[in-house]
This record gives structure tokens, C-alpha cells and sequence, in this order.
């Protein structure tokens, strides 16, 4: 066995997920090809959407999937480096907002 | 940045058959990808042959002021191979009696020829209906001997197909070298200025993209419509279409892909975007691609690996178009540049 439970080689093998529920897996990738087409978003839009989130969910296999589909698509670093920062501050604001509970829960139980 | 060819720097891969070498390697010889010719044959594609002859592609020499990080000829100022004049007659003689509807001119930078005006004039009068010239746009600007170019080809109604990467600085600079960006800029206005690119004129100009990297291109009209949005808002320029052409894995692309450990994982994509329907368009199908000294090859990509049209006749000066068109097309693993996603060819997408 590996001794990584990450490997880049395993991204090529993505569509083997397939053999082993084929009804499902193949539902998944005709609905995922949908989701890339250009639509009310343009697929530059939402390889950029794609890449924020890869970063969000941190998905090694994610990031160098749609690094590399934004440079296809001529996307700028700075472009993708925004778009990871419009992930990383909904993400850290994730984290703050819940701050108000804190708040609330605080003022509750103090006197 | 680069400043000398392969060959001039004694590399290895100067020499065709160790690229050829390499692009049967790895992958290939381990039998985790299929070579191009079984491939091609899974869908009863092999061996490729001809259509009808549409294009004759003359490459005048290697000889180029830019020295491309991507360039499959391995152009640059060292390189010496230019075409002749005696060559460029026996072109003319094919150029007045082919089938074909399409001149293209190539290089290096064509118009660094010292015989190219002459050429042009010349081949410009025996009528051929579509004459491109693919120009680099910096050769415009190089010196004040290239600066009429524009009017020139504007004089011969020529068809000008130009490269540029991207449509910002940074991107254009890293493949093509420093200031490459701006020159291309004042050459696209210099051509605008003739009428070249201006909306509903008879005067063609159109892009070549080509990816600055080991990434395949994206959609053409995709990139299209973001190349003509940013050249007109940033810098006023206008041109008629974008053509996304793949970089084939052979000479300086071939370098670079297996000095940043990238040329598996390139020939992986390429393999991967393999498209049948691709297979039917590309342009070894429809073109006939001569040397700077005159041999017939089946493509520019082909000339450059040194793999000559298997045919009776291979030298433009024996030239028979009905015994070239009986032959099967020459092939190898770079071929898988030419048939990923919508395909490519020097015209851009072929699916």
C-alpha cells in the first residue's frame, strides 16, 4: 500500500470510481460536465467559483485540477489568487460569525 | 529568458532522433499510453492519408529575431538555414499549377528573407486566392527596413496570422522574451492603422494563442472573445479571428516539458483529450509543408523532426501533386498535439 493517502497520479483515475457503481458514477460525471458549461455563468466564472472552493474544501486534487483548467481558459495568477482569497475570507468569516453565538451564549449565562 | 537555439547551444535535442527517441519513451515504451498510429487505428483512422491538397506551407528558413521558449522550429538570430531564390523558383513553378487554394508562408520570421519581398511579389502575381504570411508582429518593429511592412502586405492583399500568447505583458514576455509585449502592441496598431483587422475589411488579420506552459488551450471562441474584449479596452486593436493552437511536444517545447518534469503529465492530457472526430480535420490531411531547402514534408511540425512525406517524389523540385496525394502520412506521439480536445492545426481548432 501507498504510504500517502494523497497521490497526483490518482486524479487520472477519477473516472474509475465508475466501475464499481456504474448507474451512480455515471450520473455524477454527465451532471458534472453540465455544471462546467457555459450557462447563465460563463465557464471562466465558475473555474474561478471552482478553484476558491477547491481551496476551501481543500482538495489537493481540486487545486492543481483548476489551476491548471484556469490556465487553459487564460486566467490570470492574480485573478486565481483573488478568487482564493474570496474563499479563505468567507471561510474565515465562517469562523467569526459564529463569534456572535459566543456573544450570545456568554451574555446569557453571565449576571 | 532564451537567447540562443538548441542547436546552436549543442543540446541533444537539436538532434531529431533523439527527440524521436523520447516520444517513443516512458509512457510509451511501458505501455501505459498507446502509441498514436494503435490508437488511431482503434477507430479505423490508420493510416492517415490525404484529402484533397488545400494548403501549400513554405517555411523561407529558421532565421528569427525572437528566440520562443515554445517554438517547435527552434528558431532564433543563430539560426543560418534560409531559403534560396533558386528554391523559391522551383516553389513558384508548383505555386502556378497546384490544386491547392492556400499559400502560407512560415519561418523563423519569414520576412527576415532576404528574397522575401521578391517572393511575395512573385507569388502574389500567380493569383493563388488565400496568401498568408505568419509573422511574429515584432520583425515590424525590429528595424527601420521592416517598419512598411504593413503597407507591403496590405499592397498584396496578404493574409497576416501573427502570434500572441496572451493579451497581458507578463504571460507574453515569459514565453516570447522581454518587450516582446509592447513591440507586438505597436505592430497590431501599425496594422490596424492599414485597415488590417478593422471590421468588415477585406484585409485579414488574425491571432495565433498558443498556451505559455504545459496546459492544453481552452475553448478557441472562449479566448477569443477575452483576447478581443482586452485588446480593444486596454490598447484599441482590432483583429478578426483567434486560432488556439497546441504546442506540439518536439524541439524547444520538448526541452522545456522534460526540464520541469512536466512531459509525462503533458503526454498523459494530450492521450486523455484524444478526439476521433479531431482525427478527420487535421492538417496533414490537407497541406503540403516544403523546407527551407525545398523537401516535402506532411507537416511543419514533421519538417522539424527531419520525417520527409512517404512518397515517390520528395523534393519540390520533382514536385507531382497527384503522386505526393498517393501517400500515407507520417506519424509519431507528438502527433497527439494535433487531434487533443477540438484539435489543432496552424488554421486552430480542426473539430
Amino acid at each position: 500500500m501507498d504510504n500517502s493517502y494523497y497521490n497526483p497520479a490518482d486524479l487520472k483515475k477519477f473516472s474509475k470510481i465508475s466501475e464499481w457503481s456504474p448507474e451512480l458514477g455515471d450520473k455524477f460525471f454527465d451532471y458534472y460536465a453540465s455544471v462546467f458549461k457555459d450557462g447563465a455563468l460563463s465557464a471562466r466564472e465558475k473555474s474561478l467559483i471552482a478553484l476558491a472552493v477547491a481551496h476551501v474544501v481543500k482538495c489537493p486534487y481540486c487545486i492543481d485540477a483548476y489551476t491548471q483548467d484556469g490556465l487553459e481558459k487564460g486566467i490570470d495568477k492574480e485573478e486565481m489568487m483573488e478568487a482564493v482569497h474570496v474563499g479563505a475570507a468567507i471561510e474565515s468569516g465562517a469562523t467569526l460569525v459564529h463569534g456572535v453565538q459566543m456573544m450570545n451564549k456568554y451574555n446569557k449565562l453571565s449576571m | 529568458m532564451l537567447t540562443k537555439s538548441l542547436k546552436a547551444k549543442g543540446n541533444v535535442l537539436a538532434q531529431t532522433n533523439k527527440q524521436l527517441e523520447l516520444l517513443q519513451s516512458g509512457p510509451f515504451a511501458d505501455k501505459d499510453l498507446p502509441l498514436f498510429k494503435d490508437k488511431v487505428a482503434q477507430s479505423g483512422q490508420f493510416p492517415l492519408r490525404p484529402k484533397t491538397l488545400e494548403i501549400l506551407q513554405i517555411n523561407v528558413g529558421y532565421m528569427c529575431n525572437q528566440v520562443c521558449e515554445h517554438c517547435h522550429v527552434d528558431a532564433g538570430p543563430d539560426r543560418k538555414e534560409i531559403m534560396t531564390r533558386d528554391t523559391m523558383e522551383q516553389c513558384l513553378e508548383v505555386i502556378k499549377k497546384t490544386g491547392a487554394h492556400t499559400l502560407d508562408l512560415t519561418g523563423g520570421a519569414p520576412e527576415m528573407n532576404p528574397d522575401f519581398r521578391w517572393f511575395v511579389e512573385s507569388a502574389s502575381a500567380a493569383g493563388i486566392k488565400d496568401f498568408i504570411v505568419r509573422s511574429n508582429l515584432t520583425i515590424i518593429r525590429a528595424n527601420k527596413k521592416y517598419y512598411d511592412l504593413p503597407e507591403f502586405f496590405a499592397k498584396h492583399n496578404i493574409h497576416v496570422v501573427s502570434s500572441m500568447p496572451h493579451y497581458t505583458k507578463g504571460k507574453t514576455d515569459k514565453q516570447r522574451g522581454e518587450g516582446v509585449f509592447s513591440a507586438s502592441i505597436e505592430a497590431l496598431k501599425s496594422l490596424n492603422a492599414v485597415g488590417y483587422g478593422m471590421p468588415n475589411s477585406p484585409l485579414k488579420l488574425d491571432l495565433v494563442y498558443n498556451p505559455s506552459g504545459a496546459f492544453l488551450p481552452g475553448n478557441q471562441a472562449a479566448l477569443e472573445q477575452d483576447f478581443k474584449k482586452a485588446l480593444l479596452a486596454d490598447f484599441d486593436i482590432r483583429f478578426h479571428a483567434l486560432f488556439a493552437i497546441t504546442n506540439l511536444p518536439i524541439a524547444r517545447f520538448l526541452d522545456y516539458l522534460i526540464a520541469s518534469e512536466n512531459f509525462e503529465d503533458y503526454m498523459y492530457a494530450l492521450v486523455d483529450a484524444y478526439n476521433p472526430a479531431a482525427v478527420k480535420g487535421v492538417m496533414c490531411t490537407n497541406t503540403i509543408s516544403v523546407s527551407w531547402d525545398g523537401y516535402l514534408y506532411d507537416c511543419d511540425f514533421n519538417q522539424m523532426l527531419g520525417l520527409k512525406v512517404a512518397a515517390k517524389v520528395t523534393h519540390i523540385k520533382d514536385y507531382n501533386e497527384a503522386l505526393l496525394q498517393d501517400r500515407n502520412i507520417v506519424t509519431s506521439q507528438h502527433c497527439y498535439g494535433c487531434t487533443a480536445g477540438a484539435g489543432s492545426s496552424c488554421q486552430g481548432v480542426v473539430a
